[in-house]
């Protein structure tokens, strides 16, 4: 049994010595090595458990688990990466659900036949541990299904049921009723699957509410909860392993999440409880078509490549559109050809660029830009002053001024990408239609932006073609 | 009492590691941590493989045990290698 806890001991301090690999692009594959050689470990040694009879269950479901692991790992797209971590979320969290309620089972059995059970059937904290490890569980197995469903598009919108606020804090209540019954009396089992039944109900109630443009945050939130959800189950087992591996993967959810509240200039509290990024009040004084009347000056592909070819520095600031328009490759095309030319070209991303932290990044290197041109927000900002030409492809919201200088925006406060310091804007697009925020972008009418206009692959394989002809 | 304190000890310890190393992680780098997160938050694989190996249980248990085996290697296996998917590419481009 020593040897058992030595070995999740390690595996923990393999999980950590992993994600501090991931500090850097260079270090971070042998990181996520490590990272599954501590898993490697810990699972080796549970099953030379002593308390570990037979394997056939086991070994079919190691089999069965790793084959679908394997493929869904293989198959999917890039683009696809965030309905994929959800869908892992909720595994995960179902998992510890799963485990919760089996240790249960397995303890109650031993319970009625009067043997005492070693976890200590009648200690509360056995019972809280339990409780929390199925409710977290089950909140993130259902809420992470609906998140996968708005990313998928099936419910994209933030839907409102009626009574809302009422339903959920009604739920909670009973919720709180039955956990406190069955900290009492433990026996019985019926309130522990009610209990589950509640959480699952509650998880869907939580997530169905939020609208697509805070899915970003969500992830990442019910990332944390699915480590957290582990986390409990270690304190049902008693195993340091699950307790510690659970922690890492809570605390960087929550960052996770933090991070992207900041970058949308909202707080947790509101993306959770509800409220529309803009207020109704709000949205009656948002200006309509005639916000960009005679104001907006558009461009042909030749004119941009004459541009283009008089700069010395080019920032190129992605958006979703670039990934929907299937437009990374071509992209990455127009930025060799320009530092063939001796143009500086750098690709700005803004932390809420892609649709989960991170996302913009991967879909670039996937395109094989090299990460040193991929500069973050922060550090890109100070150059668009000495930056000749600025290409905005599929990003909207993120380059509004009006976030920066008007105080009446309902973005206002919303850090930006200040690509209108630039000499020349150069916007690609299909239409001046609105971003999330559902705001007209005081950028497009500014005086020294030019709009581009169409599909991110067409007019960038024009913009190509016309570089070429120079 | 005393092995819940010691877990507890425990626990909030990982949380503070977990805080420092991962603000590390640059944004570059948010998507594969949030896999590879996955990948370790399988590590629930611990409690469904005695769950699933227990001996005198009820089948009902020890189904609930399989399954959960299955979800969480679905979360490892998955996590690990695609996030090793996404690592190869940032690190291809530098050569």
């Amino acid at each position: 049994m020593m040897l058992i806890n030595l070995a999740y001991l390690i595996a923990a301090i393999l999980f950590i010595l992993g994600l501090k690999g991931l500090g850097s692009p260079r270090s971070a594959p042998r990181g996520n090595m490590l990272g599954a050689v501590g898993m490697l470990i810990a699972i080796i040694a549970t099953l030379i458990n002593k308390e570990v009879m037979s394997y056939t269950w086991i070994i079919a479901g190691i089999v069965v688990g790793s084959a679908i692991g394997a493929i869904m790992a293989k198959r999917v797209q890039m683009t696809q990466m965030p309905e994929m971590v959800a869908l892992f979320n909720g595994f995960g969290g179902a998992a510890s659900l799963l485990v919760a309620l089996s240790e249960y089972s397995k303890v109650a059995g031993h319970y009625h036949n009067a043997l005492v059970a070693d976890a200590g059937m009648a200690a509360p904290q056995w019972s809280v541990a339990l409780l929390l490890s199925a409710i977290i569980g089950a909140v993130t197995l259902t809420g992470s299904i609906v998140a996968w469903a708005k990313l998928q598009g099936y419910a994209d919108k933030a839907m409102q049921l009626p009574n809302q606020s009422l339903l959920r804090a009604g739920l909670g209540l009973v919720l709180l009723v039955l956990c406190a019954w069955f900290v009492v009396k433990p026996e019985m089992g019926i309130v522990l699957y009610a209990i589950a039944l509640v959480a699952l109900l509650l998880g869907i109630l939580l997530v169905i509410a939020i609208g697509g443009a805070d899915m970003p945050v969500v992830i990442a939130l019910l990332n944390s909860y699915s480590g957290l959800a582990a986390a409990a189950t270690g304190f049902v087992l008693n195993n340091n392993g699950l307790i510690i591996s659970g922690s890492l993967v809570g605390a960087s959810g929550i960052i996770l999440s933090k991070i992207m509240c900041k970058a949308m200039n909202r707080s947790l509290g509101a993306v959770l409880f509800g409220g529309a990024m803009v207020s109704d009040e709000q949205m009656a004084n948002i200006p309509g078509k005639e916000f960009y009347e005679g104001k907006v000056k558009s461009c042909g592909a030749e004119e941009v490549a004459m541009l283009l070819e008089n700069a010395q520095k080019v920032v190129i600031a992605p958006g979703y559109g670039l990934a929907v328009a299937q437009a990374q490759h071509v992209t990455q095309e127009l930025a060799d050809l320009l530092e063939k030319r001796g143009v500086e070209v750098k690709f700005a991303i803004h932390p809420v660029a892609g649709r989960m932290p991170g996302h913009m990044n991967v879909l670039l290197a996937e395109a094989e830009v090299p990460y040193d041109k991929l500069v973050e927000m922060d550090n890109i900002n100070p150059e668009f002053s000495q930056t000749d030409v600025t290409i905005v492809l599929g990003a909207n919201d993120v380059t509004n001024p009006a976030a920066r200088d008007d105080k009446t925006s309902p973005i206002y406060g919303m850090p930006i990408l200040e690509v209108d310091k630039s000499r020349t804007v150069i916007v690609i697009k299909r239409s001046l239609s609105p971003g999330f925020a559902g705001i007209p972008n005081q950028l497009f009418i500014n005086d020294n932006s030019l709009m581009l206009f169409g599909d991110a692959k067409a007019v960038l394989q024009d913009l190509t073609r016309a570089v070429m002809e120079l | 009492m005393e092995a819940l304190i010691g877990a507890l000890t425990i626990f909030v310890l990982a949380v503070f590691v977990g805080f420092e190393v991962i603000t590390k992680v640059p944004p570059t780098l948010h998507t594969p941590l949030m896999s590879g997160s996955n990948a370790i938050s399988g590590i629930a694989v611990v409690g469904a493989i005695l769950c699933a190996g227990a001996e005198g249980t009820s089948l009902f248990a020890t189904i609930l045990g399989f399954l959960a085996v299955v979800l969480a290697m679905i979360n490892i296996v998955g996590g690990f290698m695609v996030t090793d998917r996404m690592l190869q590419m940032f690190k291809r481009k530098k050569d």
